[in-house]
């Protein structure tokens, strides 16, 4: 796909060493707008989900309350039908919900480097093999077949639900990283380090994969963005376990109770916004990891006047 | 020629390792939990309707897992996927095939739709590179790709269905004062109920068209031949509907084609909300249900339609585009 841009730099993969990849995600962080909103965003969950007692002072599951109270300051959100104060429910599930998004996020783009750079770097028949693979797990629907699964689990836990969401998600960044290690297969410092006489495994964890970081960085955004959709929607229909305290469990019970129809839609819109909020900000940074990594897509400044002249 | 015979292989596999899938998943997990389902049925099915299901998941049977597993094969490749537990004694395939047009209508319409409105809007957003629209339309949509569909949903019946009362919050069509048939008062109660579902489908896929569509096509403006358009004189419009667009749109085109795949899948949770009559409803139903015949038949079907797509989207790119049939 090389094609020669006249006027703008045509997005080569980045090879630069870890620590200026780092050092050029944190100065675009600070300099990107979508990229400090989504940030931000993540941060406040992130506290939210390491306090949660300090913020709500109700239990999420005791049905403490009188049925159906309306939002007053004493319940921000108000009650649900069993009396759960809906507030507390809202800021005591966001930790399931970003435990399952950081452990996916974590568990796949770890198995997509691991598969996708031995394909890349071993080659021959590994590479055929773990390619197809790959490819026949890219193709196969991802959320009927976790539907299935889960079917088959009978609503089981958080943990159950992560290693589903894993092992049936991971081939689309393993394809892309794999496509990512070709291109590096025969630079010079690769070549430099297998003259120098490096074992394997040392040229693909310390040259190969520190090349790759910003997207693997952008992989593990994406893959916890999908993350919190599926969890939240196998959750939704009742396939988690309906006990936790999370958000797609609470819309599960707003569902079942018909909370829009019944006058009570803080039920189900408050977790649901949140659900919302959260996607939004991965999806906002990995936006912004693509501006980063492909220059041609920065919003356009001062450069446009100059190549329309 | 080469390329076709190695697609068609990929593709031969993968429907193996569905098939496959489908057959090991309730024998893999733990307490078969067919078991579970043929107690919860036992007495309300015929003796031979039993037998069948026992074959099926693989209990009770004295047969190897090798010949249960030909036996399931042939099953499929025959069409017999057995009896619906839910809607007993209907088959399975009868109780798809009354489910499968309402699907196929409400999502494979809005696809379309979506796919028409979010490449024009593409188009012109990065032909406009810079300005209002352009700066306001990618963010938007990035965001609205990232929350979920059944949520877009259930906002969607809280203002529109619940308080403000313009369209009906449930179903296909009014069940109880309606019959289905060819005639303008069906058709139209028809597409009432569809409105909802359909924006909301609308919202949450068409932002992928528009950015996939932007980003190619802002490559594409800064080629040369856009360049020479330009010192050609040619009025604006043609320069981006001719030159930019045409070369940036087959992404989109390709991915359309495998949308086309996902129609049958693609709006689970949506009919879900709405209690659709769809495929997807249906799904669900037959997992809380536990009727895994009609669960298995319905990933069976899912699969090879989004198989098909992709074949098509393959045959799509190397028609399109030479530099594929080069390159291989």
């Amino acid at each position: 796909m090389a094609m020669p841009v006249s006027g703008v730099p045509t997005d080569t993969p980045t090879q630069v060493p870890a620590g200026h990849a780092l050092a050029r995600v944190g100065r675009a962080v600070r300099s990107n707008r979508k990229a400090a909103t989504g940030t931000i965003l993540l941060v406040i969950f992130l506290l939210v989900a390491l306090f949660p007692g300090v913020i709500a002072h109700d239990s999420p599951t005791q049905d403490a309350y009188p049925p159906r109270l309306n939002p007053s300051s004493a319940h921000l959100f108000g009650t649900n039908a069993y009396g759960q104060d809906l507030f507390a429910q809202v800021i005591w599930g966001t930790r399931n919900v970003l435990i399952i998004a950081f452990a996916v996020g974590l568990f796949t783009t770890g198995i997509a480097v691991l598969i996708g750079v031995a394909a890349a770097y071993l080659g021959g028949g590994w590479d055929g093999t773990l390619s197809v693979l790959t490819d026949v797990l890219l193709v196969i629907p991802l959320f009927p077949l976790l539907i299935i699964i889960a079917a088959y689990a009978h609503g089981e836990g958080t943990i159950v639900l992560i290693f589903a969401i894993t092992l049936t998600s991971w081939s689309y960044t393993a394809r892309q990283l794999r496509s990512q290690a070709l291109t590096l297969r025969n630079r010079d410092f690769l070549v430099a380090a297998r003259v120098r006489g490096e074992r394997r495994l040392y040229v693909i964890v310390m040259e190969v994969i520190p090349t790759m970081t910003s997207l693997i960085v952008a992989s593990f955004l994406t893959n916890a963005l999908y993350a919190v959709l599926l969890a939240s929607s196998l959750q939704f229909i009742g396939l988690g376990d309906p006990n936790t305290v999370s958000w797609g469990t609470t819309l599960y019970w707003a569902e079942n109770n018909a909370a829009l129809q019944t006058g009570e839609p803080l039920w189900a819109i408050a977790p649901g916004a949140c659900i919302a909020l959260l996607g939004a900000a991965f999806a906002l940074l990995n936006y912004a990891f693509d501006e980063i990594g492909n220059p041609a897509l920065r919003p356009v400044r001062r450069s446009k006047r100059v190549r329309s002249a | 020629m080469r390329y076709a015979l190695r697609r068609l292989g990929f593709f031969a596999l993968t429907l193996w390792a569905a098939l496959t899938l489908n057959f090991l998943l309730p024998r893999l997990m733990p307490g078969n939990p067919a078991l579970s389902m043929m107690s919860k049925f036992h007495g309300q099915l015929s003796p031979q309707a039993l037998v069948a299901l026992e074959t099926l998941f693989g209990v009770n049977t004295h047969q190897s897992l090798l010949s249960q597993y030909f036996g399931y094969l042939h099953d499929v490749f025959t069409g017999n996927f057995g009896t619906s537990l839910s809607e007993y004694p209907a088959s399975v395939s009868s109780v798809i095939g009354s489910a499968i047009w309402w699907t196929l209508g409400l999502v494979g319409i809005t696809t379309i739709l979506a796919f028409l409105l979010g490449t024009g809007l593409g188009i012109v957003s990065a032909w406009r590179r810079g300005s209002k629209l352009d700066s306001i339309v990618p963010p938007v949509f990035v965001i609205t790709s990232a929350i979920p569909y059944f949520w877009v949903a259930m906002v969607l019946v809280l203002i529109f269905a619940l308080t403000l009362h313009w369209f009906p919050s449930q179903g296909g069509y009014y069940i109880t004062t309606d019959t289905p048939g060819f005639n303008l008062t069906f058709f139209q109660d028809v597409v009432n109920h569809a409105f909802l579902p359909a924006m909301a489908l609308l919202i949450t896929t068409i932002g992928t068209w528009i950015l996939t569509m932007r980003n190619t096509m802002i490559t594409t403006l800064a080629e040369d031949y856009v360049r020479m358009a330009r010192a050609k004189g040619l009025p604006g419009w043609r320069i981006m509907l001719d030159y930019a667009a045409r070369n940036a749109i087959l992404p989109n085109l390709v991915g359309f084609a495998m949308s086309l795949g996902f129609v049958v899948s693609g709006a689970i949770l949506i009919e879900y909300v709405f209690n659709y009559p769809g495929v997807g409803y249906m799904l669900l139903q037959a997992v809380s249900g536990e009727d895994y015949p009609l669960m298995q038949a319905l990933f069976l079907l899912i699969t090879v339609a989004v198989l098909f797509a992709i074949l098509a989207a393959d045959i799509l790119t190397a028609i399109l585009d030479p530099r594929t049939r080069a390159a291989r």
